[in-house]
């Protein structure tokens, strides 16, 4: 009644009037999303089971020319290389690749997915992805190929249950162009001049080290923790290690029944890290720092150690030639194991992927062939997945990428793999650990605090 | 006129229907979603990390709205002055320029000139105040002032422009009459100027307004929300959970409390303006 009224008085009226229609139009409609999902859920539930003989190139990419659409994320080379290589070997199979900042990869992950299925992509945490039916089931292809008969832990991070949870179990659904781990780098010149000539054993030697750099007026560690992307959770996940061991942190992770972040061995851990932060052990604008700007920093000498990654391996071999060094973060107690994060470089198939044979003939294909894996270790540096005792490309020794590859077979003799604390649910890391480390730098955040708040917005996230 | 509303109705009121709708259910973007009724609107409106994130739009309309136009309204009285000048159009060519600039460029620009190693704070310390340099843009207590400075930055010279218009339409031998009577420069500003360009100081006011309380350009370059959550703004809010956490009802229910808002805020301005003219 009020409508009609106001609509007879003003001009403006019959704008309100189209709205309400309109609305009540849309609203009228189903419930969003819902038909679409019915119709992908279907399509990837079921493994993927290549035609007979599929293994062989001539089946799964054909003879005739073929363009495969690849979505890949911007600032690493590697895939590049490999596709490269991959057309130089197989000159039927062309490649039209997209580019993205992993930021919006992760953002555009499902609606690409979904709507414009590339055939191999650059992927994200997965187990939303699974949820909506928008990769393919690889167990198919794992059995025809033999992925089954590697190592397990090198795929245990892509096996999800029915419906997406919990993770580290169940089908396979996506696959890694190599495996990288993470640790702690140093600047040789830098540590020559605190007289630190051999990697420190246990936390507390680290500490030691840290302390005499800070005297000699040496930025003790080179972090980036600005922008959307919390760089202390590297140094945090090193510390929880040192603390506990890593099934607990990996339970978390994979979502787990009653897992939970906030533990004893974890708060001291956050309490370690915030007394390297009261000591004055990183830069004081770490808050404002990006990734690129810490590399930058780090291969120009201007701190001692920083907590990374070797995927940088070949970029300090070729940025600072003799000059990094790398070393497994140190436990708690000599002699104690050594963890590390590490998890596989993540591509999927789309479940509605045009070449879908193909894709998965090229993830083979990376794992097994002999200059696919030079090249991963070479311009990636990091190790190549495959069976135990698949060939190896020889390493320059003296080269951080050596000292990377072999601390690599240490953490898989311990067993000390986990997956990074940043992936165990879509958001987590952008709600709460960057957020939440931002404080802890700024002194706005307790140790305690921390944890819980990270709990309790995880188990928010999980629940929803 | 009937393509037109075809038009807008199928890029503007269609979207913004979607919007409402998307705002009763739970649903990630893909699979199937839930009723949820209004429940997304009572957390966007009791959440306390939300409600703040709405403040901090608030306080964005300080350096938004309120220091351009008292900025853009002095250098436009000034610039009047000299209008003979070449000064003046240098100086109306350069405060406009940020218009020109993709806010984008400008974000990322002073994001480096307000970085801890910037010419901000190269300057500050070569004037003896090294002592309070720091990352303007990664410290909690300074990071929204910096992210409304660019923000000012970038709207005086619209309000400028803008205001400056406005004055050329005075009738001139208003100022004649005013200086016959005897009125110095304020009276004159306060007499004749202002109520001339009431109209255009509105739309200033609502222009900037709206800039304030729906930014995210400028937010998402050069702080991204950090540190913590101290220049999360409802627009990049909006964005990050209905892309990141893929919560798009809750997503599409703190949009429409933003027009809500918006809306509030401004209409008060245009009745306010209105019923100045009429007078």
């Amino acid at each position: 009644m009020s409508v009609q009224v106001r609509a007879r008085r003003r001009h403006g009226g019959a704008l309100v009037v189209a709205v309400l229609g309109i609305l009540a139009a849309a609203t009228a409609c189903s419930a969003p999303g819902a038909p679409q999902a019915q119709g992908t859920a279907g399509s990837s539930a079921a493994p993927a089971t290549p035609a007979a003989a599929a293994t062989s190139a001539a089946a799964a990419c054909g003879t005739a020319p073929v363009t495969m659409d690849a979505y890949i994320e911007t600032g690493f080379q590697v895939p590049n290389s490999l596709m490269a290589e991959f057309t130089r070997q197989y000159p039927n199979v062309k490649w039209n690749i997209r580019q993205d900042q992993f930021a919006v990869i992760t953002q555009n992950a499902p609606r690409v997915l979904a709507s414009d299925p590339p055939d191999i992509m650059r992927l994200p945490s997965i187990s939303d992805l699974v949820k909506d039916g928008l990769l393919k089931n690889l167990d198919g292809y794992a059995t025809a190929y033999g992925w089954d008969k590697w190592p397990s832990s090198e795929l245990v991070q892509l096996r999800l249950g029915p419906g997406g949870r919990p993770r580290g179990e169940g089908s396979l659904y996506a696959m890694g162009l190599n495996y990288s781990m993470t640790g702690v780098f140093y600047n040789k010149k830098l540590a020559a001049r605190i007289g630190m000539t051999s990697a420190p054993a246990t936390l507390a030697g680290l500490d030691q080290d840290l302390a005499k750099a800070k005297q000699a007026g040496i930025t003790p560690i080179v972090q980036f923790n600005g922008g959307a992307t919390g760089g202390f959770a590297f140094p945090l996940q090193d510390l929880m290690a040192s603390y506990g061991p890593p099934g607990p942190i990996n339970d978390w992770i994979f979502n787990k029944p009653g897992a939970t972040i906030d533990t004893p061995a974890n708060l001291q851990a956050v309490q370690h890290l915030t007394q390297w932060i009261k000591a004055g052990y990183f830069e004081a604008d770490a808050n404002a720092m990006d990734y690129p700007t810490m590399i930058s920093r780090f291969t120009h000498n201007s701190g001692l150690f920083t907590f990374d990654g070797d995927w940088e391996s070949g970029n300090f071999d070729k940025l600072m030639p003799g000059q990094a060094g790398f070393f497994l973060m140190p436990p708690a107690q000599a002699g104690g194991p050594h963890a590390a994060m590490s998890a596989p470089l993540t591509y999927g198939i789309a479940a509605k992927a045009k070449h879908a044979d193909c894709a998965a003939f090229f993830l083979n294909w990376v794992a097994t062939n002999p200059v696919a894996r030079t090249i991963d270790v070479q311009v990636g540096g990091s190790h190549p997945l495959g069976a135990t005792g698949a060939s190896m490309p020889a390493i320059k020794p003296g080269t951080v990428t050596a000292q990377t590859l072999a601390a690599g077979s240490v953490i898989s003799k311990e067993n000390g793999s986990m997956d990074f604390i940043a992936n165990a649910t879509g958001a987590i890391y952008a709600s709460a650990w960057t957020p939440e480390l931002q404080k802890l730098f700024a002194g706005k955040e307790t140790p305690s605090g921390l944890l819980s708040t990270v709990q309790s917005d995880y188990k928010q996230e999980l629940g929803g | 006129m009937a393509p037109a509303l075809g038009m807008y109705g199928l890029f503007v009121l269609r979207p913004l229907a979607l919007t409402v709708q998307y705002s009763l259910y739970q649903w990630d973007g893909i699979g199937p979603s839930t009723w949820a009724g209004l429940s997304n609107y009572a957390t966007v409106l009791s959440d306390p990390a939300l409600l703040a994130i709405i403040g901090n739009a608030f306080k964005l309309i300080v350096s938004f709205s309120v220091v351009p136009v008292l900025l853009g309204l002095a250098v436009a009285v000034v610039i009047r002055r000299i209008s003979a000048s070449r000064l003046a159009l240098t100086a109306r060519t350069v405060l406009f320029l940020p218009q020109v600039i993709p806010l984008v460029a400008a974000g990322i620009a002073w994001s480096w000139l307000l970085s801890s190693t910037g010419v901000a704070n190269q300057f500050l310390s070569a004037i003896g105040l090294g002592g309070i340099t720091r990352a303007w843009l990664g410290d909690f207590s300074t990071a929204l002032p910096a992210v409304g400075l660019i923000g000012a930055w970038v709207l005086v010279g619209l309000c400028t422009v803008l205001l400056m218009s406005g004055m050329t339409k005075v009738d001139p031998s208003l100022y004649e009459a005013a200086r016959i009577d005897g009125a110095g420069l304020w009276r004159e500003f306060t007499a004749v100027t202002l109520p001339s360009i009431r109209q255009e100081i509105a739309v200033c006011v609502t222009v900037t307004v709206i800039a304030a309380l729906a930014s995210f350009d400028i937010v998402y370059i050069s702080t991204q929300g950090g540190p913590g959550e101290a220049t999360m703004v409802p627009g990049l809010e909006i964005y990050e959970l209905a892309f990141s956490h893929r919560q798009v009802g809750l997503a599409s229910a703190l949009a429409v409390v933003l027009i809500v808002v918006v809306l509030a805020c401004v209409l008060p301005i245009q009745r306010l303006a209105r019923k100045g003219g009429e007078r």
